[in-house]
Parts: structure tokens; sequence; C-alpha cells
């Protein structure tokens, strides 16, 4: 009887260990540190990772709790945003003043890429109306003559 | 004018409109302070309107649902250390009014929902808490700290301001005289 309990408790043991391993190898395994550097403390007006507020404190300790409930980045992200809201993602609203943020570098890219097209263009243009070396006029005998004369001095 | 005389004017202007946004964007990030002016001048402005959901249940919650009551409206947030002192006073205060048309109206903001339920449970509170997950309604009365606290009359008006922790003494003197006002 004895013996049966104790094969009893071997196999509960056993298979409760392989459930573990195989919950712990399928687990996302976030860290902190890298969940921190993409979260803002939107009281602070840091990224987290930089911030000491007490309301970092309690954010840091959210995002432990996922990460040990097994949670992966982008569904922490997720569940600190539903909490603290889309400013906690570390990226600028995209409404009133902060649309500038985005405004502002895709303005100055289609102004820089306008500037190279017709810098381009320019160049090409004053490139044509320079006459290709092939439709050079030919000398005229006297200045042939002029420089042939300078060639032969130099030459002695 | 020469090309290369229009291509400096492009730049000027260009960074002539940059300054013009960095300094847009400083003035528009000052906290704002015409209820504080209007108070100073003895005006009661309207309070904006302002509709959350709940921090507990589902549906939203608004300050027009308390037209006719006395509204003491407490910005906090659970990690805010001032809050938590000011908690047990609030709540007493939210008691005593209760029954005279009056109730304090808490607006939890910036906080993790389980933190907010944890601290009304630690602190016992009855009064209905409001939530502003991200502090957008912040801007309507010019919050900018925690805890702030609003006090409306029962004609929805701004009747007093407290930005820091209310003490007994603020809510003695603000709150009994808006209960024996008529709406």
């Amino acid at each position: 009887m004895s013996r049966l309990l104790a094969t009893g408790l071997a196999s509960a043991i056993i298979a409760s260990l392989v459930v573990a391993t195989a919950a712990w190898a399928s687990c996302p395994k976030a860290t902190l540190a890298d969940i921190e550097d993409e979260v803002m403390c939107p009281v602070c007006g840091v990224p987290l990772g930089l911030a000491e507020a007490p309301q970092a404190e309690r954010e840091r300790a959210f995002i432990r709790g996922m990460i040990d409930r097994c949670r992966s980045k982008q569904e922490i992200k997720r569940a600190l945003a539903a909490e603290l809201g889309p400013s906690v993602l570390a990226l600028p609203e995209d409404e009133g003043f902060n649309v500038a943020a985005y405004l502002v570098p895709a303005l100055a890219i289609l102004g820089l890429a306008l500037g190279l097209v017709t810098r381009q263009r320019e160049r090409r243009r004053s490139g044509s109306d320079h006459p290709a070396l092939g439709d050079t006029p030919p000398l005229d005998p006297a200045d042939l003559a002029r420089v042939d004369a300078e060639l032969e001095s130099r030459k002695r | 004018m020469s090309r290369r005389a229009s291509a400096a004017l492009a730049v000027i202007a260009l960074l002539a409109a940059l300054i013009a946004l960095l300094g847009y964007g400083v003035m528009s990030s000052q906290p704002d302070r015409a209820v504080d002016d209007a108070l100073a001048a003895g005006e009661r402005q309207p309070a904006p309107s302002l509709t959350l959901p709940p921090l507990r249940g589902d549906g939203s919650g608004s300050l027009s649902d308390y037209h006719g009551e006395v509204v003491v409206l407490n910005y906090w947030a659970s990690w805010c250390e001032p809050c938590r002192e000011e908690s047990p006073l609030l709540q007493r205060w939210h008691r005593r009014i209760a029954p005279r048309g009056g109730t304090v109206l808490g607006i939890d903001t910036r906080d993790v929902t389980s933190d907010a339920e944890a601290f009304i449970r630690e602190f016992g509170l009855t009064y209905p808490v409001l939530r502003d997950r991200d502090g957008r309604t912040q801007s309507k009365f010019g919050v900018v700290g925690y805890p702030e606290t609003i006090v409306l009359d029962r004609r929805g008006r701004i009747a007093a301001l407290r930005r820091g922790p209310v003490d007994e003494e603020f809510l003695r003197r603000t709150v009994p005289p808006l209960l024996e006002e008529r709406s």
C-alpha cells in the first residue's frame, strides 16, 4: 500500500515538474530593462528607465507582475497603454501640437528631397548648355599655329 | 532676385517657422490658470463638462450627474503620498455632507487600476470615483499636480480650489457656505 502511495506521489511530482518545465520553456521571458526603454513614466515625462518618481515605481511593479505571469513584451505594452493611456508608449500623440513631432520630420524630408531633385535638374540643364566634346568647333588655323609654336618653344 | 538670395530667404523663413513652432509648444505647455484668475477676481466660472468611466464597473459618470449638489472634486492617484494623507479627511467630509446634498467625487488619474482599488479598500472610501487614465481632463481645471481639489457650487460653478492637499480648515471655510446656497 505504502509502495503504491510512494509511486503515485513520485508520478505526481514528475508530472508537475514536466508541466512546470514546459510552461517555463514557453514563457516569452520579457525583461524589465527591455521594456523600461520603450515606455514612458507619464507623470515624469521621461522614459521609465530614467524615472525615479513614485509613479514610476508603481509602473515597474506592474510590469514585473506581468513578467512573472509570463506576458510577452507586446502584451505588457498593450496592458500599460490600457491602464495609463497611449502616451505611455514613448510615442508622441497624434493630435494637437504633438502632431508637429510627425509633421516636422516629414516636411523636412520632403523639403530635402525637393531640393535635391531641383538641384539635380539644374545640373542637368546647365550641363546641356555646354557643347559636348565631339561638337567642339575646329580651332582657327592661326590659333593652331600659335599653340604649335608655343609647344615647340617649351620643348626647347 | 537671384537664385542664391531666394534660397537664403527660404532658409530664413523655415528657421522662423521652426522657432515659432517651438515658441508655441512652450506656451501651450504652460498650465492654464484661468480658473485661479477668475477665483481671485471673485468670479465663479461654470465648470467644464467632464465625462469619465467609473473606476469600478461599466458605464460613465459625468459632472452633470451631480447638478444641484455641492461637489468636492478631488484629483488623486494611489502612488501620491499627500493623497494618502488627505483621503481619510475627504472620506469624513463625504459622510458629513452627503445628507445635506453634497458629495466628494474622486478622479483617479495616471494610476494602475488594481493599485487604485487597493487604495480605496485601504481607506474605506465610499464616495464615487471616476477614472482618468491618462489625465486628459486635468487641463480643463489647470491641474498640474496631485492632489488638487476643486469645489463646485450647486449650480455647477467653480467656487474654490486647492492646489495641493486639502485640510480641515479649507473644507470648513469653503464647503458649508456652499451647502447653504440654493441651486
